[in-house]
């Protein structure tokens, strides 16, 4: 299986070497990095190929490294059902940065695209109708970015005198409680309540 | 007028100022045939649907962000929740991906325990679609006589993880617990019984003429708008495209099990009741298969050995300090995955249910993207429903086969 994985890469990377940026094969899966101004191009490729059809898009998602100058990663997990194989391709894409939208290749990533968008932010240009899609109508801020708290900014309750929902900043009896179970032995990365008397 | 009278203009009727009929409705949330809290903007001409836009995110409920606060074994409940007629399925999937991550085995006897459960799973979501479609267009007793089935299907759900339905059954490792012998007699039993039953409610609904009316040509998906559109499971078997992954990417034991694929012609609603009532009957057929092969490879261990992943038993923990030790860090910090990211799907009851599965190093995952087949399935309802009439709504949405709880998360 990772052996055909390799032999694909190596097509990949034989054929659209400029438009992207590497390739790997982890865990028995294919991975491609792209370049994120050629990603309709590369995904073009990748769908009409001979050796590769992938012509469903299974999957587009994105996630978010806060820590990085590209903060953001585009993963798209494409499927070919003529050799049975999947493929992930990879980009990178900054904040406030655009990225080309996919849907003149597959027409499922309009909502797929609506919900990374909703999601982190990430801007999709040429998209026909980037909505917010999951969160309230009037939502404002991207709940899965990594510097979004967990419990959010607002709640919402009825209000029995205005006669109708109201939003209000959330108020919660307990703050929420972030255990970290890590051993200080290994992985913990500060100093131990009590520790710091040590240096003194 | 001058004389005093009045002149009352009449209107012409909506038959010759066709701009007139169109009008805009709200389809749900609070529709029974919506199946959840679907919002469906319909813009009608007449009775003629001319564009849908669904709004959906009502249940939405950021599993994806709690996870990523989650340890992995507390993140298991969360995939109960979202595609709830099959608990079980989705939990397959999570435990999936992080197995493969941590490179762990999984002991032969829960590899055929979870096949069995995915098993009964589809088989849940199967009756409640097939029987709640057939309500949506206006039969009411195929659904009465399915959910008694369900509801024993709800036992031995209960009676193997204590729980109806947030079953949190399949763990990273293998399963929680294994089946006592008399619980998988009475699986057998109700498989016995059960296609008596399925014969019941098909000579309800099949040669239905009222069913056959409302679900033949209604609702048509050829097979490269299937493929481009990300469907996956039955919307594209219906569609005449024999694609399974419990076929062509099998995980578990599922390579050792003889079964069929139905497949549709036509690529209706019709069809698709057709595929799911077969492949019910197919279910049937592995769970008899995956009970010979329990009982006759007999009692072994239903959770890997390696203690830095799998809790000791408890039997094991009165005598053993290692035990009492592993015990206790795996249920306060878990266990760590190494870093790497994978992405692993199943065949869900309702088409391919992918986790893609980000992690770290540490004891809780980085990101965690649920793929939900209802989501792809449900943005095709605008083109899908385009020329349909009104009622025909209900019928695309029941064989569309969404749950919401899979598709806002």
């Amino acid at each position: 299986m990772s052996d055909e994985l390799k032999e694909l890469g190596e097509h990949i990377a034989g054929k659209i070497d400029s438009d992207i940026r590497g390739w790997r094969v982890e865990f028995g899966e294919l991975t491609v990095d792209a370049r994120a101004d050629r990603i309709v191009h590369v995904l073009k490729f990748l769908s009409d190929n001979v050796l590769c059809r992938f012509i469903q898009l299974i999957d587009l998602c994105a996630v978010d490294h806060p820590e990085r100058t590209n903060r953001f990663d585009v993963v798209y997990h494409l499927l070919s059902l003529h050799n049975n194989q999947r493929v992930r391709v990879k980009v990178q894409v900054g904040e406030g940065e655009t990225i080309p939208s996919v849907i003149g290749v597959y027409p499922c990533a309009d909502w797929f695209e609506r919900e990374a968008f909703d999601m982190y932010g990430v801007v999709f240009s040429g998209h026909p109708d980037l909505r917010r899609i999951l969160t309230d109508y009037g939502f404002e801020g991207y709940p899965l970015r990594k510097d979004f708290p967990l419990t959010g900014y607002v709640e919402v309750r009825y209000d029995d005198e205005l006669k109708r929902v109201v939003y209000e900043p959330v108020k919660l009896v307990q703050e929420f409680r972030n255990f970290d179970y890590l051993s200080p032995w290994e992985g913990a990365k500060y100093v131990l309540p009590g520790d710091e008397k040590v240096s003194e | 007028m001058a004389d005093g009278t009045k002149v009352i203009e009449i209107e012409e009727s909506a038959s010759e100022a066709s701009s007139d009929r169109k009008f805009t409705i709200n389809f749900g949330p609070q529709h029974p045939a919506a199946h959840g809290v679907l919002r469906l903007v319909l813009e009608l001409d007449g009775e003629v649907v001319e564009r849908v836009d669904p709004h959906i995110g009502l249940l939405h409920r950021g599993t994806e962000k709690l996870i990523e606060y989650k340890t992995y074994l507390q993140a298991i409940p969360y995939f109960d929740r979202l595609d709830y007629v099959a608990p079980m399925n989705q939990e397959h999937a999570f435990c999936l991906a992080a197995e493969r991550l941590l490179g762990v085995e999984i002991p032969r006897r829960a590899q055929h325990i979870r096949v069995l459960f995915s098993e009964i799973g589809r088989i849940l979501s199967h009756i409640l679609n097939v029987t709640t479609q057939a309500m949506d267009v206006g039969a009411l007793t195929p659904p009465l006589w399915g959910f008694e089935e369900r509801e024993k299907l709800m036992v031995i759900y209960e009676r193997a993880s204590g729980s109806r339905m947030h079953a949190a059954y399949f763990r990273v490792g293998g399963v929680h617990q294994d089946l006592p012998d008399a619980l998988i007699d009475d699986i057998d039993a109700w498989c016995d019984q059960f296609p008596e039953k399925m014969q019941d409610i098909e000579t309800l609904i099949t040669d239905n003429r009222i069913f056959k009316q409302r679900n033949v040509d209604i609702g048509v998906v050829t097979k490269e708008e299937a493929f481009a559109w990300g469907f996956s499971g039955v919307m594209v078997r219906g569609s005449g495209s024999a694609w399974d992954l419990r076929k062509s990417q099998p995980y578990e034991t599922y390579a050792e099990y003889d079964f069929d694929i139905p497949i549709g012609k036509n690529g209706d609603c019709y069809d698709r009741y057709l595929c799911r009532m077969e492949e019910m009957k197919q279910s049937t057929s592995i769970i008899k298969q995956a009970i010979v092969k329990i009982r006759e490879e007999g009692p072994g261990p239903v959770m890997s050995t390696d203690g830095k992943v799998a809790p000791p038993r408890r039997e094991e923990m009165k005598g053993s300090m290692e035990a009492l030790i592993h015990h206790f860090k795996l249920y306060t910090e878990g266990f760590h995955v190494p870093a790497g990211e994978v992405y692993t799907a199943i065949e869900a009851p309702k088409g391919e249910f992918g986790v893609y599965l980000v992690s770290d190093g540490s004891n809780k995952p980085y990101r965690c993207k649920i793929r939900a087949p209802g989501y792809a399935h449900l943005q095709a309802m605008d083109w899908i429903s385009r020329g349909h009439m009104l009622a025909d709504i209900s019928a695309i949405i029941g064989s569309l086969d969404v749950v919401f709880g899979e598709i806002d998360r």
